[in-house]
């Protein structure tokens, strides 16, 4: 399959890629890992005029936990995340998710950032972001904003960004003492899209929850953020009465569709089920096992 | 239109003007007219056009060949040197690794790359690093079998000079 023909640009540095950018406007593309975006333009779903592949600006790839915040750069790879003593260690549900995306051939090329900005409603970044309550600083010749990740997705493969702009930054709260959490993913077969995962990330406080993100993943029209399980979790003990209204109240935040993968209520239940499981993990490492 | 690319290809500077939508597979297959790099499914699913990119593993179908410009790219041909098999390649052979072989160059490539980080990989290691690498005709026992025994190989060529090296000192 041959895409349809398209100007390449391969700047060196992120100035040069944003002005490209704001010269192209709705005509430019951002190609980062293209693991999910050459497919498209392979299928013709996608046929931008300029692809701005920002592979050689290599100041993009970064990790770096400084002034209290994990800052994470447009070409940080899964592969790298797989690897990851700092998200092994201190942010778990990042840890857990990055070997579960598609497979390692993919994991090589594809970028959080990347998968972040395509937005496929089953992809699993975006449902671990909501959970982590994280902020996304989209960059434009122009200058930069933040938005929260919440606010960011806004349906299928549809987002606040900008075709001006790069998602220059992920910002996530570092994590303080007693944190953990855990990613849940259920597949038909290693690789495959996800049929229902659940993002869990936990920040306990003498002995209560100090604050709780859950992500939904491929159970509604973009990833999810089960706001009011979330709330219910907040200043509770960890019981299993309130794991159990929790894994409820996100059970119903879920919008799945029927398909070959299951039905609605399927779906329901694993998310129902997972919350549950997650919540307990998360638990169990934000203590200091598992 | 064209682009002036120059890749490294099995240790060879090969330079092109291609098209910035030409795949990295096609220019591989059609622009040098090495054919071990397979197309399988064309969508990202089945590893049979994976190659080496500075020594890790892409799908070819899924990368163009502009971006492999001033890269390195290892294929399938630069696997045996001199005549000789790779031990990845004679332990394919010998342990029945394969059936109709269309998988074979991309398992074989991902294999590598494995074991160049992995000296005695566990069944279950082999089995994680080639789960993007789809055998249709089911032989990924063998295949597995294969790449244990290319790991012995290749640590026993390996102890070879380094007992060589401490007798020596």
């Amino acid at each position: 399959m041959l895409p349809a023909p398209f100007e390449y640009h391969a700047p060196r540095t992120i100035d040069e890629a944003l002005d490209l950018l704001d010269q192209f406007g709705d005509e430019g593309k951002v190609l980062a890992g293209g693991q999910s975006l050459i497919p498209l333009l392979k299928l013709r779903f996608a046929s931008p005029g300029h692809l701005v592949d920002i592979n050689k600006i290599k100041e993009l790839d970064f990790i770096e936990e400084r002034d209290g915040t994990l800052r994470i750069g447009p070409l940080f790879r899964h592969k790298a995340a797989e690897r990851s003593s700092l998200l092994t260690s201190r942010y778990q549900v990042m840890a857990d998710a990055a070997p579960q995306i598609a497979d390692p051939i993919i994991r090589n090329r594809g970028t959080i950032a990347g998968s972040v900005a395509h937005a496929d409603p089953s992809g699993d970044w975006g449902s671990v972001l909501l959970a982590m309550d994280a902020d996304l600083v989209l960059r434009s010749k122009r200058g930069s904003r933040t938005v929260k990740a919440r606010d960011f997705f806004s349906g299928p493969f549809s987002t606040a960004l900008e075709p001006t702009e790069i998602l220059s930054e992920i910002r996530i709260p570092a994590a303080k003492a007693m944190t953990g959490g855990a990613y849940l993913k259920l597949e038909r077969k290693v690789g495959d899209f996800a049929t229902v995962a659940v993002a869990v990330h936990l920040q306990m406080d003498d002995g209560k929850v100090g604050s709780a993100g859950i992500g939904l993943t491929a159970v509604g029209p973009q990833n999810l953020k089960a706001e009011k399980a979330e709330a219910t979790l907040k200043g509770a003990r960890l019981d299993d009465a309130a794991i159990k209204e929790a894994a409820a109240l996100a059970a119903e935040a879920a919008d799945p569709k029927a398909d070959q993968r299951g039905s609605v209520e399927y779906k329901r239940n694993v998310v129902r089920v997972f919350t549950e499981r997650g919540l307990k993990r998360a638990y169990e490492r934000a203590r200091g096992g598992g | 239109m064209g682009q002036p690319i120059t890749v490294t290809v099995n240790g060879e500077q090969r330079s092109a003007e291609v098209e910035p939508r030409l795949l990295l597979v096609h220019f591989l297959r059609e622009t040098l007219r090495l054919t071990g790099t397979h197309i399988g499914c064309d969508t990202t699913h089945c590893g049979a056009c994976t190659v080496l990119l500075d020594g890790t593993p892409v799908k070819s179908c899924t990368m163009f060949a502009v971006q492999a410009d001033g890269q390195q790219v290892t294929t399938v041909e630069a696997l045996a040197a001199g005549g000789t098999l790779h031990p990845i390649q004679a332990a394919f052979k010998q342990e029945h690794g394969l059936q109709c072989g269309f998988c074979t160059p991309g398992m074989m490539l991902t294999s590598v790359a494995l074991l160049e980080e992995k000296k005695d990989p566990t069944d279950e290691d082999i089995r994680w690093a080639l789960s993007g690498n789809i055998c249709r005709c089911t032989g990924y026992m063998n295949i597995v079998k294969a790449v244990k025994s290319a790991a012995a190989t290749m640590n026993a060529q390996a102890a070879v000079p380094a007992a060589a090296a401490a007798v020596r000192s």
